[in-house]
C-alpha cells in the first residue's frame, strides 16, 4: 500500500510529536509513523523536569544555563546550540503550560522548579532551582500533553508501523518504506521531507533504563546507507539505576535533596566534587560510584552497588515530589525508601550521539554541513549538538521540544516548495528481501541468545570505564556477532503480529549502532564527558576539541572525518565542580 | 522456582477460538509476569506475540489479564502470584493475535472527550497562573498511562462496546476540573449522552485494576455531579 504526506514524522515520542505539531501548525499535511502506539514512546518514562531559566524560584539566565550546558558536555557541545536551546527553552516551556502541561505549582501560582545535576547560578556557584516538574513524571505529562495537542489538530497516525528503509537517491530523501505490524505487509510512505525522532538505543547495553524498543532503527538505517553518524562514542550512564534491574530513579531525588553514600555510609561525592556534591553531572558521579566499588565501599553481598539515602527527607516531600520512584523501589525491590536507603548503580540512559543535524534538524552528511534535502532529525536520535560529551540531567525533554518544533517548522516550509518523489513497488525491495530471509533462514542462531552476548559484551567492554585493550576486543566481538547475525532463524513466520521478526529486524539495528559507538570509542584517544580511557586518562584539547563522523565502510570497518566544535562565548576550561 | 504459566493463546490464521497453552518456566520470585513472557518467547516459543515497551509500568502497553485480574506484566511480580499463573488477552476489545488486542476502540473513546485544554483566550506572556490547589484538584487524572486496564474490567463496557468507558472519563475529569480550561460544554456532549458516563453502574472494577491507583470510580462520579450540577 501507498500513503503520501508532505511531511512524514517518524517515532512519536516528545520529538517526534513536538516536530509534527508544529509542522502542522505551519500549515503542512503531517503524518506519524510509529512503531508503538503514541503514548508508550519512551519520553513518558523521563521523570525529574525540564530545565528552563524561568527564574521563578530564584534569579536565573539563559546564559547561565548556555554555561551550564557547555561545560556540563565538557566544551564539546556547539555554543551556538547551547545558546538556541538556553534561550528558547524558556518559550518553550510557557507554550507547554499554554497547551496545558500541569507543572507542580508554586503558592504565587507560577511554575515551580527544583534542582538538577550541573544546573548552577553564577556560573557555577552552587545548585539553582531551574527544572520545571509535575511531580516526577514530567516526560509523562510532556508526552501526554503533546498528544493531546495531536489529536486536537487532527494529525494522521500510523501506529505500530516499523521503518525498515529510508529511501535516499541522488542525495535526497524521498521516502519511507514500514512495515505494518497487524499485517505484515509493505508499505511505502511517499513524503516531501522526513523527520527522524525515533529515540535511542539503550538496548545495546544489559543494565539501561531504556525501553525494551529502544533499538536505534533509524540511526543503523542511515549508517548501512553511508550517512555518518556523530560522537557515537559519548553515551551517558545514569548514575541512578534501580540495583540490579536498571530503572531510572530521578536525579531529582537528589535534587530534592537525596545522598549517594557506600558501605561506609560516606557521602563520596564530597570527595569527587566538592562544591555541588550529589548534583555533579552524571559522567563524574556515575565514575564516582563504579570507583568507590572498585576500590571495596560498595554495598551488598557482591559489594556492587552504593546506596541513595532519602530517608532524612521529611516523608511528605518523597510522597509528593517522588512519587514514582518511590513506588518503584517498592514493587521492585521491596525497598521503602521513606525508612531504607535504596540499592543504586549506574544505568545505561541516553545517546549524545547520532544523526549531526544542523540548527534547523537538516540532516547533514559531512564535515562541511552539506545537507541531505528534505532528511531531518530531532531528539535522541539526532545531534546537534548540544549535549556535546555528557548531556545534563533536564536537557534533553528540553532538547526535544526546542528542536523538535525548529525541525517541524523548517520541514514544513521547505515542503512547499518541494515537489513529491516519484516511487515504485521496486522500492520496497531492499527491505522485502531481508524480512524474507529472515523467514527462510534454516540457521542454527537465535536473537535472543545473540542480543544477549552482545548486550553483555558492550556493558563489560565499552561502558562507563574504557580501554584500548577492551574496546579493541569488543571490535572483534561484534564482527563475530554480525557473522552470526546472518544465521538467525525464527520460529515464526507468519505475518500477523510478528513480533520475533520485528526484534530480529531490531537486532540487526543495536549491532550496527555498537559498531559505531565502539570503533568511534576506539579510534578518540582521550577523556571527555562520557567517554573515560582509562589509558588515556586527560581531555586533549589540542587534538580532540572536534566532533567525530562515524562513516561505514563494511561490517567491522569504520571510517572517520571530523567536525570542528562551534566555540564563542566559553573557552574551554579544566571541569570541576 | 518453578512456575506453571497458562497463557490464552489465540492466532487468526490456524485457530478458530483462543485455546490455552501451557509452558514450564524457572523464575525468581522478584521476577516479573512480563520476563515470563520473555522467557516463553525468547527460550521456548517463539511465535508468541504481546506488547511491551518501557517494562516499568509507565507507558501502559502489557496491561493483561493476569490471574483473573487486569493488571500491567511488567508491574506484577511472581512472588505476588504463586507458582500457577495465567494470562489471558483484556477483555472487550477484538483479540488480534494472543495477547494483542485492538485499542482502537479505545482510543476512538478517548478521543471523543476532547483530551485536551480548551480555552481559546489568548495566552498571557508568561504562564497561566494555577495555585497549588487548583493544580492538585486534578491531579489523580493526569496519572493516567492509557493502559486500559479499567475500561476492559468494566462489565457495562463488555456488554455494551459504545460505552465510552471510565479511561476517557478519567481524561475528561483531567481537564473539566483544571482551572485553565473552558471546554466544559463541548465535552458535556459524549459525557451526557447515551453511551455516556450514566451508562456507570459503579462495579468498582476500574478502581481496583487501575495499575496508577486512580480513584477512578470516584472521578466518574464527580463527572456525572458536574453535568447534574452544571458547577464545579
Amino acid at each position: 500500500m501507498a500513503h503520501r504526506h508532505e511531511v512524514i514524522v517518524v517515532g512519536a515520542g516528545g520529538a517526534g510529536l513536538a516536530t509534527a505539531l508544529y509542522a502542522a501548525r505551519e500549515g503542512a499535511d503531517v503524518a506519524v509513523v510509529t512503531k508503538l502506539y503514541p503514548t508508550r514512546s519512551h519520553t513518558g518514562a523521563a521523570q525529574g523536569g525540564i530545565g528552563a531559566a524561568l527564574g521563578n524560584v530564584e534569579e536565573d539566565h539563559w546564559e547561565w544555563h548556555m554555561f551550564d550546558t557547555v561545560k556540563g558536555g565538557d566544551y564539546l557541545t556547539d555554543q551556538d546550540a547551547a545558546e538556541v536551546f538556553a534561550k528558547e527553552v524558556i518559550e518553550a516551556v510557557l507554550e507547554l503550560e499554554h497547551m496545558g502541561l500541569p507543572f507542580d505549582r508554586l503558592p504565587n501560582g507560577r511554575i515551580a522548579q527544583r534542582r538538577f545535576g550541573g544546573h548552577t547560578k553564577d556560573w557555577g556557584k552552587a545548585p539553582v532551582h531551574r527544572a520545571a516538574h509535575a511531580a516526577d513524571r514530567t516526560g509523562h505529562m510532556i508526552l501526554q500533553t503533546l498528544y493531546q495537542q495531536c489529536v486536537k489538530h487532527n494529525i494522521t497516525f500510523y501506529n505500530e508501523f516499523h521503518v525498515t528503509d529510508v529511501i535516499l537517491e541522488d542525495g535526497v530523501a524521498k521516502g519511507l518504506v514500514a512495515l505494518e505490524l497487524a499485517t505484515g505487509e509493505l508499505h511505502l510512505f511517499q513524503a516531501k521531507a522526513i523527520v527522524i525522532a525515533s529515540g535511542g538505543f539503550g538496548r545495546i547495553y544489559k543494565v539501561t533504563s531504556n525501553a525494551y524498543t529502544l533499538t536505534g532503527d533509524l540511526q543503523a538505517i542511515l549508517y548501512r546507507k553511508g550517512l555518518p553518524l556523530e560522537d557515537m562514542e559519548f553515551y551517558q550512564f545514569h548514575p541512578t539505576g534501580l540495583y540490579p534491574l536498571g530503572i531510572l530513579l530521578t536525579e531529582g531525588a537528589r535534587g530534592e535533596g537525596g545522598i549517594l553514600r557506600n558501605a561506609l555510609g560516606e557521602r563520596f561525592m564530597e570527595r569527587y566534587a566538592p562544591t555541588i556534591k550529589d548534583l555533579a553531572p552524571r559522567d563524574m558521579v556515575a565514575r564516582a560510584m563504579y570507583l568507590e566499588v572498585r576500590e571495596g565501599r560498595g554495598v551488598g553481598p557482591k559489594k556492587d552497588h552504593v546506596l541513595l539515602d532519602l530517608t532524612h527527607l521529611p516523608p511528605e516531600v518523597i510522597e509528593k515530589k517522588l512519587p514514582d520512584i518511590t513506588e518503584f523501589s517498592r514493587i521492585y525491590l521491596g525497598v521503602d525508601p521513606l525508612k531504607e536507603p535504596v540499592p543504586v548503580m549506574p544505568t545505561a540512559h541516553y545517546a549524545m550521539g547520532g544523526i549531526p543535524t544542523t540548527l534547523w534538524g537538516q540532516v547533514i552528511r559531512d564535515e562541511k554541513n552539506t545537507v541531505v534535502p528534505g532528511l531531518y532529525a530531532a531528539g535522541e536520535a539526532a545531534c546537534v549538538s548540544l549535549h556535546g560529551a555528557n548531556r545534563l540531567g533536564t536537557n534533553s525533554l528540553g532538547d526535544l521540544v526546542v528542536f523538535g518544533r525548529r525541525a517541524g517548522i523548517h520541514a514544513a516550509r521547505f515542503a512547499k516548495d518541494a515537489d513529491y518523489h516519484e516511487l515504485t513497488e521496486a522500492h520496497l525491495g531492499e527491505s522485502r528481501e531481508r524480512i524474507e530471509r529472515l523467514k527462510r533462514s534454516t540457521g542454527k542462531e537465535k536473537v535472543a541468545r545473540l542480543r544477549a552476548e552482545l548486550q553483555q559484551s558492550m556493558m563489560d567492554h565499552a561502558s562507563v570505564f574504557r580501554t584500548g585493550e577492551l574496546l579493541a576486543k569488543q571490535v572483534e566481538i561484534l564482527k563475530e556477532l554480525m557473522e552470526r547475525y546472518q544465521h538467525i532463524s525464527l520460529d515464526d513466520k507468519g505475518d500477523a503480529y510478528n513480533t520475533e521478526l520485528v526484534e530480529a529486524l531490531e537486532l540487526g539495528y543495536l549491532l550496527e549502532v555498537s559498531e559505531a559507538l565502539v570503533h568511534s570509542a576506539l579510534n578518540r584517544t582521550e577523556s571527555r564527558g562520557a567517554h573515560a580511557r582509562e589509558d588515556y586518562p586527560e581531555r586533549d584539547d589540542q587534538n580532540w576539541l572536534k566532533h567525530t563522523l562515524a562513516y561505514k565502510v563494511a561490517d567491522g570497518k569504520v571510517a572517520f572525518r571530523y567536525k570542528p566544535v562551534v566555540l564563542g562565548r566559553f573557552e574551554p576550561k579544566a571541569r570541576t565542580y | 522456582m518453578q512456575v506453571t504459566l497458562k497463557i490464552l493463546r489465540f492466532d487468526p490464521g490456524k485457530n478458530a477460538k483462543p485455546e490455552w497453552h501451557t509452558y514450564q518456566v524457572e523464575a525468581e520470585p522478584t521476577d516479573r509476569v512480563l520476563d515470563l513472557l520473555h522467557k516463553v518467547k525468547w527460550e521456548q516459543d517463539g511465535t508468541l506475540a504481546f506488547r511491551r515497551s518501557c517494562g516499568h509500568g509507565i507507558c501502559g502497553s502489557d496491561a493483561m489479564l493476569i490471574n483473573g485480574r487486569n493488571r500491567l506484566a511488567c508491574k506484577t511480580l511472581v512472588k505476588d502470584l504463586g507458582s500457577v499463573i495465567t494470562v489471558e488477552p483484556i477483555r472487550g476489545l477484538p483479540v488480534e493475535k494472543d495477547l494483542v488486542v485492538d485499542m482502537e476502540p479505545f482510543f476512538a473513546a478517548y478521543r471523543a472527550v476532547k483530551p485536551y485544554l480548551i480555552n481559546e483566550e489568548p495566552p498571557p506572556a508568561r504562564e497561566r497562573l494555577q495555585s497549588p490547589e487548583e493544580r492538585e484538584r486534578y491531579d489523580q487524572g493526569t496519572k493516567c498511562i492509557l493502559c486500559a486496564s479499567c475500561t476492559t474490567s468494566c462489565p457495562v463496557f463488555w456488554v455494551n462496546g459504545t460505552y465510552l468507558g471510565p479511561a476517557a472519563i478519567v481524561q475528561a475529569h483531567r481537564f473539566l476540573f483544571d482551572s485553565r480550561d473552558r471546554g466544559k460544554r463541548e465535552r458535556f456532549k459524549a459525557l451526557g449522552s447515551a453511551s455516556g458516563v450514566w451508562r456507570c453502574r459503579t462495579a468498582y472494577n476500574c478502581t481496583e485494576a487501575c495499575p496508577r491507583e486512580i480513584p477512578v470510580t470516584q472521578l466518574i462520579e464527580e463527572v456525572k455531579r458536574a453535568i447534574l450540577f452544571d458547577r464545579f
